[in-house]
């Protein structure tokens, strides 16, 4: 059986009292999207960090490509990358000029006909030149998901990639995510608030309330269990009430 | 460490540098405006005191000179990264493969080459004005240099470790540190100018040395050997503990998730 991309064992993250992750474990295969959802501070975000390398564990393991992120880090970013909308780049370079320095970064060969393919594929080829400070949100959402995608990472984390964007660009962005999976076999950790979007892209969801992991599995065995008609009433029900918490601990296996 | 990963970051900061010309103003307007003040008042003060006008006058420019290439490269280093949280790239520069060896050795170039700009400048300027030339100090001049632009590499560490570690609100020490030893540095007056009971500071601190050296290499053309030496042997041992210090802050600051916390701001 094949060894998951990304491997995340009992993990916790402390900050002083508080405890955003606790006790997390979840494993991911080769070309699966994998859709983290929950409220604000459910703790996905921290969760997202621990891997990047942002922010170290207090303790548990993050195994990705098989291999141990708090040894061997730069290695296994080099074949990672990452798009959120709680960053940008540098808004006073172009567009071309931004794209040229992570795709030296992450090594990237061929890098100017890589460039022209990413700005291709994200349909923003005509704004090579301009000034990345002057894009609409949309524009440099799709800008920042050029760069993630420069590398042909092999996991790639999506942090809320479609939040204030109208829907034509949203659908774009969707279509794109699961046309890098199927043209690069790429493995997709995807948080979103937006329901439709996991449901349309995501093959498995997590879904997480206060730093735990509630339940896991495909959005039509989720509902299917918890007898909800959509994602959005279920998650509604979870951020309110709670009640969820008692209601089942797994649909399927975590893993 | 990985030259590609130096290179680009380094050509991130040249972009931008292209990009918005205005930031040159930073790199030349205020050395300007130091050489100019400084500058002129040696001259009233030439004017006005004759044949009795002290040496070490002279050497006010060359000390405006010299200092700022301290300060551009403690600058490279600390604006160095407030560039990457004021663009809100801070996460995608830490989640990419660059480690800490990279980052520095990338900020350390940019120091280098904004200390390139500005004292070059203020060299021709201050021929052409004031007929002072620094490279009276020819080949002598490196070493002194290099000893500052390691001091201003060790100051930018600990600006930036100390702005990791206590978060946005410390943004104005990139400007601030530097400022903090210049008192004890012996900029402009030699270190006995100062009370006897805080010299022991200066003695402690890399470019006091460089000064008193460059004060003695003007005056009798002899290179201060006792000088470089102090200098260079406490710029070593600064640039460890500096080099320390950022990677424990850099260390903690995954621990405590601080880096997040520019991003939030």
């Amino acid at each position: 059986m094949e060894s998951p991309v990304l491997e995340v064992n009992d993990l916790v993250k402390e900050f002083g009292a508080v405890r955003p992750v606790n006790g997390v474990s979840f494993a991911m295969r080769r070309g699966e999207i994998l859709g983290l959802l929950g409220a604000n501070g459910a703790g996905k975000t921290t969760a997202i960090n621990m891997i990047l390398g942002i922010v170290t564990p207090t303790s548990g393991s993050i195994r990705v490509f098989g291999r141990d992120l708090a040894r061997e880090r730069i290695a296994i970013l080099r074949r990672m990358n990452f798009c959120s909308t709680y960053t940008q780049l540098p808004g006073n370079l172009r567009v071309w000029q931004n794209l040229t320095v992570f795709g030296k970064i992450y090594r990237v060969p061929n890098l100017k006909r890589r460039i022209d393919e990413v700005l291709e594929l994200l349909e923003i080829a005509h704004l090579k030149d301009r000034v990345s400070g002057n894009l609409s949100a949309g524009e440099s959402t799709r800008l920042n998901l050029c760069k993630a995608l420069l590398n042909k990472p092999e996991l790639l984390l999506l942090d809320e990639p479609t939040a204030s964007l109208d829907p034509d660009i949203a659908d774009k962005v969707r279509k794109v995510t699961k046309r890098i999976r199927e043209e690069d076999g790429s493995s997709i950790l995807y948080t979103s608030h937006n329901m439709r979007d996991v449901e349309e892209v995501c093959d498995r969801i997590i879904f997480m309330h206060q730093g735990k992991i509630l339940f896991t599995g495909t959005a039509e065995e989720i509902l299917d269990h918890f007898k909800e008609d959509s994602l959005e009433s279920l998650f509604i029900r979870v951020a309110r009430g709670g009640e969820i918490e008692t209601a089942g601990e797994s649909v399927t296996s975590a893993t | 460490m990985t030259f590609s990963t130096i290179q680009a970051l380094v050509l991130r900061n040249l972009f931008l540098y292209t990009r918005t010309p205005v930031r040159l103003v930073e790199l030349v307007f205020w050395p300007l405006v130091d050489l100019l003040v400084w500058g002129y008042l040696t001259v009233f003060l030439q004017k006005h005191t004759g044949d009795s006008f002290p040496y070490q006058i002279t050497f006010l420019i060359g000390a405006v000179i010299l200092w700022d290439i301290l300060f551009r490269a403690q600058q490279g280093v600390a604006l160095y990264f407030l560039e990457d949280v004021w663009s809100r790239n801070l996460l995608n520069v830490f989640s990419a493969p660059v480690t800490n060896a990279d980052y520095l050795a990338s900020t350390y170039t940019i120091g280098l080459l904004r200390a390139a700009v500005t004292s070059l400048l203020l060299s021709v300027l201050a021929i052409v004005l004031y007929s002072f030339n620094l490279f009276e100090l020819n080949w002598t001049l490196l070493p002194f240099v290099f000893n500052l632009l390691l001091f201003g590499w060790s100051l930018g560490m600990i600006s930036t470790a100390l702005i990791v570690r206590w978060g946005p609100a410390a943004e104005t020490l990139a400007w601030a540190v530097p400022f903090f030893i210049q008192p004890f540095a012996a900029v402009y007056y030699p270190i006995d100018a100062l009370p006897g009971g805080i010299r022991w500071i200066a003695e402690l601190i890399p470019c006091a040395h460089i000064f008193e050296g460059m004060r003695d290499g003007l005056k009798d053309g002899a290179v201060s050997w006792a000088d470089l030496g102090k200098a260079t042997g406490l710029n070593l041992l600064y640039l460890f503990l500096a080099g320390m210090l950022f990677v424990r802050v850099m260390n903690t600051a995954r621990e405590k998730g601080l880096l997040t916390k520019f991003v939030a701001q």
